[in-house]
């Protein structure tokens, strides 16, 4: 894990607060002046991981700033739900113009701070993962290669979720969606396509690239701040369930996204200039079948007419990310200050 | 008002839009029955005083206070309970169960340095108490009765208070020191102990009395017909290991038989280990899965190189010998006999068969009903004679030292309850806290730490305490082990994971968390994300 463990025992830093702690080492979801930068009333399903993951991300990155910033939505769940007219969610200064332009229109507004000497005040955009990997692709990439200073977040889940669920370039394989073949031998997206944008952002060798997901709120907020601390182009890539677009209960978006990283589906690091720094390490490996059979998108890979060959592909796809990242971790001792102790089964924290 | 170009509506916050509409289903706190205060026999809170501990510094007072809430002896109960708690643990389905009572004997053996006490903090109610026997039992009520503004007498036959902690358990596992700390904390809420006061006749002092709790023990060691030669040397554990504590050593020789499977017989092998035998034979009709002796004392008997004699019976005694016979178990478990006949030598043979209690002081008590030896009580511990009550191992239950202190203070309530007149407090009984209402991901990995133990030379020669305790950083560690079933430990998870902002922190102590229900969609995160299992869904009237 990327960001720093506090070796307290009982829950450490697994959990958002922890009363053991002292106030300044607890996440910044944890404190009663949060700013809610995404506020209540707002539209989005229960359960919605992508409002979780936009407050997250906001409100580390308002403490990081101190409140000076502009964020920059394009078209997506994630603008309709917190905006019907006249009534906003956002407790920011907020700006939305088209779906395919929103890395363009944050790289003027940073350019047009840095005009009026305003570089104090910093530029964070955000879209889902249509308005990411597809429709606003070109405008992002020629933010990333100009190095313009922004931070450019994706809510990825996996689809264009408020039109009715379309497969994008970031449906993985399998999956069905409203428009991928609902019949047939083999139902649901196809394998050999898509992609993975924070490769592709790493490509461009800006400054930062990480991935996160919403189970894991302090590595989130971790990556949230040290982006902060760089100039340029940056782009966190946050896994974020969608409970209707992925026929899961509104209750398991924590655990799809815990799931999804601890069988290697989604893997979490970091990466500076091109390079890949940290990886978070899966801590209770489990079968990629675990993650699947929570989500109906799925559901025709199961049961008594099943497809363990597809699955199997989903595993090796899996184990690929294991291997690739290298997001096994080295057996560690948990170390505690006991007088003799048994070296628990678990791997270490 | 000017409004821009297709503009026609004021600005506004989505927090007209009240979201709580949606919900079929809204989140509730709930407090659920933790698995160790189940398995109290003394009625402990430990979840909440292990939540104190947790903190460390002054903490560890507050803990204290919360264990002797219900029980007067923490660091009796840190040495001699067979902690049922830390068997029921939801921990040790994760690694290994929270070592509850090496911590408690730390909280205990704090308060005995640093010299806390309690007070009584009601006014006098005016009733007299008896307690007969100042075991643990009798011990417990008292304190309990004292705290509760009742004027308490314990009368106690023995020459010292403690029962079976100081006649029956061994100095190395419960050093005396120890037990007449708490003993005398219990003394100082003006409790009236008469030593050397035995009871003969219940019916001529009841009058003088506004109720009695009877907890007079059972000290009577159990008799098995066993032929034996005129020199042969027999003795039995309950009074070897009494005569002990007056300062009367016996004389057992080099090679010692002791005759039973049960606790006491563990104890009688390994006081004889120290007091010079050679050689210390447990023999035992049964086979060890039978044995009714805990785990740790057949384990620490075996540490101290006690040997045992499984499915064997004893047939004769002689000087320096006995005449066993080999037992085989039937379909049934029970133990037959083989016929098949062996010698083996000792220089005395033990006898920890069991105990009788001596009820001769209940003789004409009217209402009063004895089956098998012991007195038959109701769940609220009276006797069939009304003001009457009784506990320990005089009735029929598990005999323990923390199974008497659970039922001195289940009768002190329901004496309280009998003086005032009033119904007792009702029990509330919450639904367990069972490990599949957890989410363990949270906790983090932690090995269990383990007491250090007294090096063997020294156990088999001394009486020094064998067991030794945990020290601060060791017993904050293990404190922190513990998972909080069923009940908020502030972990702000729930405050965290509402993608709605529909839980507010408060921040206050005992209120914690609330849940706005004009925004709360019902999606079921914060009870799926609750580490310790203390939210859940209750369906909306809709």
């Amino acid at each position: 894990m990327a960001h720093q463990e506090i070796k307290l025992y009982q829950t450490g830093t697994f959990v958002a607060g922890n009363r053991l702690l002292d106030p300044e080492q607890r996440s910044v979801q944890a404190r009663m002046g949060r700013s809610n930068s995404l506020t209540s009333g707002h539209r989005a399903c229960q359960g919605c991981g992508e409002a979780l993951g936009a407050r997250y991300v906001l409100d580390a990155a308002m403490r990081a700033t101190d409140g000076k910033m502009v964020a920059v939505n394009s078209t997506g769940c994630l603008e309709v739900f917190s905006t019907p007219y006249p009534e906003s969610s956002w407790q920011l200064p907020w700006l939305h113009s088209l779906f395919g332009n929103g890395p363009a229109v944050a790289a003027g507004v940073a350019a047009a701070l840095k005009a009026k000497g305003r570089d104090d005040i910093r530029v964070v955009g955000q879209a889902g993962d249509g308005g990411t990997v597809d429709i606003g692709f070109g405008t992002l990439s020629g933010m990333f290669e100009r190095n313009d200073d922004v931070l450019f977040v994706c809510y990825d889940n996996e689809g264009y979720m408020n039109t009715g669920v379309q497969r994008s370039g970031a449906t993985p394989p399998a999956a069905r969606t409203a428009n991928t073949k609902p019949v047939g031998d083999e139902p649901g997206n196809v394998f050999g396509q898509g992609k993975f944008v924070p490769a592709i952002a790493m490509a461009h060798e800006i400054p930062y690239v990480a991935t996160a997901t919403v189970a894991e709120l302090r590595d989130l907020e971790y990556k949230v701040e040290k982006a902060m601390t760089f100039r340029g182009a940056r782009y966190i890539h946050v896994f974020v369930p969608c409970p209707l677009g992925w026929g899961a209960a509104s209750s398991d978006t924590i655990r799809l996204s815990r799931l999804a990283k601890e069988t290697g589906v989604f893997p979490v690091f970091e990466a500076e200039h091109g390079e890949v720094t940290e990886v978070s390490t899966i801590r209770r490996r489990v079968p990629v079948e675990e993650y699947l059979t929570l989500q109906k998108r799925y559901a025709h890979l199961f049961g008594p007419a099943g497809r363990p060959d597809i699955v199997a592909r989903l595993q090796a796809t899996a184990d690929r990310n294991i291997a690739r990242y290298g997001l096994l971790a080295p057996d560690e001792e948990p170390a505690g200050p006991g007088v003799a102790q048994d070296v628990a089964g678990e791997g270490a924290v | 008002m000017d409004k821009p170009f297709a503009i026609t509506l004021d600005i506004g916050s989505s927090r007209a839009n009240k979201t709580g509409a949606w919900r079929t289903e809204r989140p509730v706190y709930t407090n659920r029955m933790p698995p160790c205060n189940d398995a109290c026999p003394a009625g402990e809170n430990i979840q909440a005083w292990l939540y104190e501990g947790e903190e460390g510094g002054a903490g560890y007072e507050r803990a204290w206070r919360q264990i002797m809430v219900d029980n007067p002896f923490p660091a009796i109960m840190g040495r001699v309970c067979y902690h049922p708690c830390e068997t029921a643990c939801n921990r040790g389905n994760l690694d290994e169960s929270v070592g509850i009572n090496s911590v408690e004997r730390f909280l205990g053996d704090e308060a005995i340095r640093q010299g806390w006490t309690v007070t009584v903090d009601v006014p006098p109610t005016g009733k007299r108490v008896l307690v007969i026997g100042a075991g643990p039992s009798g011990l417990s009520a008292a304190y309990h009765l004292a705290r509760r503004g009742h004027d308490v007498t314990v009368k106690e036959a023995g020459p010292m208070a403690g029962g079976m902690m100081r006649f029956g358990i061994p100095k190395y596992r419960l050093p005396r020191e120890v037990l007449d700390a708490e003993v005398r904390r219990i003394l100082d809420l003006g409790v009236r102990l008469e030593l050397d006061a035995k009871v003969s006749d219940l019916m001529a002092l009841k009058d003088e009395y506004d109720a009695v709790f009877l907890a007079v023990g059972a000290q009577l060691g159990k008799r098995a017909y066993i032929p034996a030669g005129s020199a042969a040397k027999m003795l039995d554990a309950v009074s070897m290991l009494r005569d002990l504590e007056t300062g009367e050593k016996p004389l057992l020789g080099r090679r010692v038989a002791v005759y039973g499977g049960g606790n006491t017989a563990m104890d009688a092998a390994r006081t004889a280990k120290r007091l010079g035998a050679s050689e210390a034979v447990v023999v035992y009709r049964r086979n060890k899965d039978k044995m009714p002796a805990h785990e740790s004392e057949f384990m620490e008997a075996t540490e101290e190189g006690i040997l045992f004699k499984w499915l064997t019976t004893i047939k004769h005694v002689d000087e320096g010998r006995l005449v066993i016979e080999k037992m085989e178990l039937d379909e049934s478990g029970f133990p037959q006999p083989t016929g098949e006949l062996e010698e083996l030598e000792a220089d005395s043979l033990v006898l920890a068969l069991g105990q009788d209690t001596d009820l001769s002081l209940l003789d004409g008590v009217p209402g009063l009903v004895v089956e098998d030896g012991v007195v038959m009580v109701g769940r609220d511990m009276m006797t069939g004679c009304p003001g009457i009550f009784a506990g320990g191992d005089m009735v029929p239950f598990e005999r323990s030292v923390t199974v008497a202190v659970g039922h001195g203070k289940r009768a002190a309530k329901n004496i309280d309850a009998y003086l005032s007149g009033a119904a007792p407090e009702p029990v509330v009984r919450p639904a367990l806290a069972s490990y599949d209402t957890l989410n363990t991901w949270y906790y983090s990995d932690a090995p269990r730490t383990r007491r250090p133990v007294l090096e063997r030379a020294r156990r088999e020669s001394t009486f020094d305490e064998v067991v030794l305790g945990l020290d601060e950083s060791n017993a904050l560690y293990e404190a922190r082990r513990c998972m909080s079933c069923g009940n908020c430990f502030s972990c702000d998870n729930c405050y965290g994971v509402c993608p709605d902002n529909a839980v507010i922190k408060l921040g206050r102590p005992g209120e914690k968390y609330l849940i706005d229900l004009d925004y709360c969609k019902g999606c079921g995160l914060c009870v799926s994300e609750c580490p310790a299992g203390a939210i859940q869904m209750v369906p909306e009237e809709i």
